[in-house]
């Protein structure tokens, strides 16, 4: 190899290593993991090769609540989300006045601390022996009973969850929509306004297959973004995920690897590998059903 | 004159309507807005609470005639929160700086110098871009426990240095310098690291500036690396020790000192993000994710 090229990759050389170590290497032993069953990670030794960890996993209650808790929440949040976020979005754009000091403040939740922010979440919505707390104060005005968002029924706690989820994700995806509407060529709007379009109609005519590209690209994101839903659930239940009922599928991953049900890389490698191949298959579904919707230029 | 009144009506008509529905998109407005600044509020107001005027409270309360600083004092003394704060300084800082330098040297490369495989190499780092963390992070969490760097900076750290889309952002704005430069640097003679400190990097440095930022946000933030990399809380940063907080530390019932805890741990990025809230939105917009 000539100087030249020498040079090239030693400045490459760094990133390399860095990727190479934590990147590459761990994406194939991953694969290997999964199939080592009844790994050892003291001693660093496996009976034998085959599907028996995610036949485990499989059947694993916890594995079966934590799949059912994310698929709920990502049926939920996707969908409310994008939604929300295009309602808000349209009416940033509709308006001049005040317009960047909106922008600004609903993008704070971005750069804010999700463990943090979620605890006073759990504040706002917990049922404790001195107080029932500010949401189920504002629930009592309009005669709703105390319901216990954090440590009672399942639907109260599911409800939480989805909650604090969109209100983490919708900064992302504000700005975004935001940033495409503003895009638009604004002699399309020019055009309707002397046919006298109505507002309804220049949204769904105009607006949304300009920006439909972008919805897509958020609904794609959206799916992966909160199928690894994790530590919004932390925050607002605790480490202890499984015991609240409120497991994920990322923290399933997570706790069979470390902690107090820990120690066996092998079921959290097949639970990480079932769910991206969950993932893949909802984005290729998701491909699928944009060709017919998506306008693109 | 019929015809003339007919407008004035239609034309007052149509102003009620814009007003309207101007009313309606302002009140929209306002309620998100709401909904995302009163967890702030809160956290502020409960942090300013007495104990006992807290506890005391069974219908919450919206504002306190009697604030305190009191809870401040306790979140750092009865829990090592200084500590926290100081790793996670210690962990943002340092990453970020590695971060850079493997990142300015790898986007040099791929933009300006010319050697054999480069398109090959670059089409390789894109594709590690669509590697999902969670999958790797089983593997480095027993690579580090292997090599005893549990407990450690340099644990928590190395796996967390490099992010490959950073360097695909540089590149593209390395790759908009204009090539006359780079020969005018040659025919003077000057070495190739020479001229990506002295041409390139100040350039670039909005980019620069734009990828240090996010770097610091997902540090600042970063929840599940940590946790799984640390039980010694001396190595606790922020996040973990919000949850441990939450979980052990003063008592589940002393809220509004919790919620000083958490004051102080959001009001850096909340500073920062004030100060560069054009930049960080603009470069989240070119790239980030989140959600």
């Amino acid at each position: 190899m000539d100087k030249k090229s020498m040079k090239g990759w030693l400045y490459l050389l760094p990133a390399i290593l860095f990727l190479g170590f934590f990147l590459v290497y761990p994406l194939i032993d991953v694969f290997i993991y999964s199939f080592e069953e009844g790994y050892n990670s003291a001693s660093q030794t496996y009976y034998g090769v085959g599907l028996y960890n995610y036949a485990y996993v499989l059947r694993d209650p916890y594995f079966l609540q934590a799949v059912k808790n994310t698929f709920i929440l990502v049926i939920i949040t996707v969908p409310v989300s994008t939604g929300l976020a295009l309602l808000i979005s349209v009416g940033l754009s509709s308006i001049k006045p005040l317009r960047n000091l909106y922008q600004t403040v609903y993008f704070l939740p971005y750069v804010t601390n999700t463990l943090a922010v979620g605890l006073v979440f759990m504040i706002l919505f917990k049922q404790t022996p001195y107080t029932d707390g500010l949401v189920n104060l504002i629930l009592g005005w309009f005669g709703a009973g105390p319901v216990d968002f954090i440590d009672g029924p399942y639907w109260a706690k599911m409800f939480v969850l989805c909650f604090y989820t969109v209100w983490v994700v919708m900064p992302f995806k504000i700005l975004i929509l935001t940033s495409a509407l503003a895009s638009v060529n604004q002699s399309y709007y020019n055009a309707a306004k002397v046919d006298g379009t109505s507002r309804l109609r220049v949204f769904t005519k105009i607006s949304l297959p300009m920006i439909s590209p972008t919805v897509f690209y958020l609904i794609i994101t959206g799916f992966i973004g909160a199928f690894k839903a994790y530590s919004d659930a932390v925050a607002l239940f605790g480490a202890n995920l499984n015991a609240a009922g409120m497991n994920t599928i990322v923290g399933y991953v997570y706790d069979m690897l470390y902690g107090d049900s820990g120690g066996y890389p092998s079921f959290a490698s097949a639970a990480a590998i079932i769910l991206f191949a969950i993932v893949l298959t909802i984005t290729c579904i998701n491909l699928l059903v944009s060709r017919k919707h998506v306008h693109y230029e | 004159m019929d015809k003339h009144t007919d407008y004035a009506k239609l034309e007052r008509a149509a102003r009620t309507r814009k007003a309207l529905a101007s009313i309606a998109v302002y009140a929209l407005l306002t309620v998100w807005a709401v909904i995302v600044l009163f967890p702030f509020y809160w956290m502020l107001l409960s942090s300013v609470k007495s104990y006992s005027a807290y506890n005391s409270e069974y219908i919450p309360q919206f504002f306190t005639l009697a604030p305190t600083l009191q809870n401040y004092v306790d979140a750092f003394t009865a829990v090592p929160l200084a500590r926290y704060f100081a790793n996670t300084l210690i962990f943002t800082v340092v990453t970020t700086l590695l971060m850079l330098a493997v990142t300015v040297l790898a986007a040099f490369a791929f933009a300006r110098l010319n050697f054999r495989g480069r398109n090959l190499a670059f089409v390789a780092f894109l594709s590690l871009m669509m590697i999902p963390n969670e999958l790797v992070i089983i593997t480095n969490f027993v690579t580090i426990t292997n090599l005893d760097l549990r407990n450690t900076f340099l644990g928590l750290i190395l796996p967390s240095v490099t992010s490959v889309f950073y360097i695909y952002l540089l590149k593209e704005n390395f790759a908009q310098v204009p090539d006359e430069l780079y020969y005018a640097a040659k025919v003077d003679n000057t070495s190739d690291l020479k001229y990506l400190m002295k041409v390139m990097i100040p350039i670039c440095k909005p980019t620069l500036v734009t990828i240090t930022i996010l770097k610091v946000i997902e540090c600042w933030n970063s929840y599940v690396w940590p946790r799984l990399i640390t039980d010694d809380q001396a190595y606790f940063l922020v996040s973990n020790g919000i949850q441990e907080i939450r979980e052990n530390g003063f008592g589940r019932e002393n809220v509004p000192a919790m919620m000083a805890a958490v004051v102080v741990i959001s009001v850096p990025l909340i500073v920062l993000f004030l100060i560069f809230h054009k930049k960080i939105m603009a470069g989240v917009a070119r790239g980030g994710t989140k959600g």
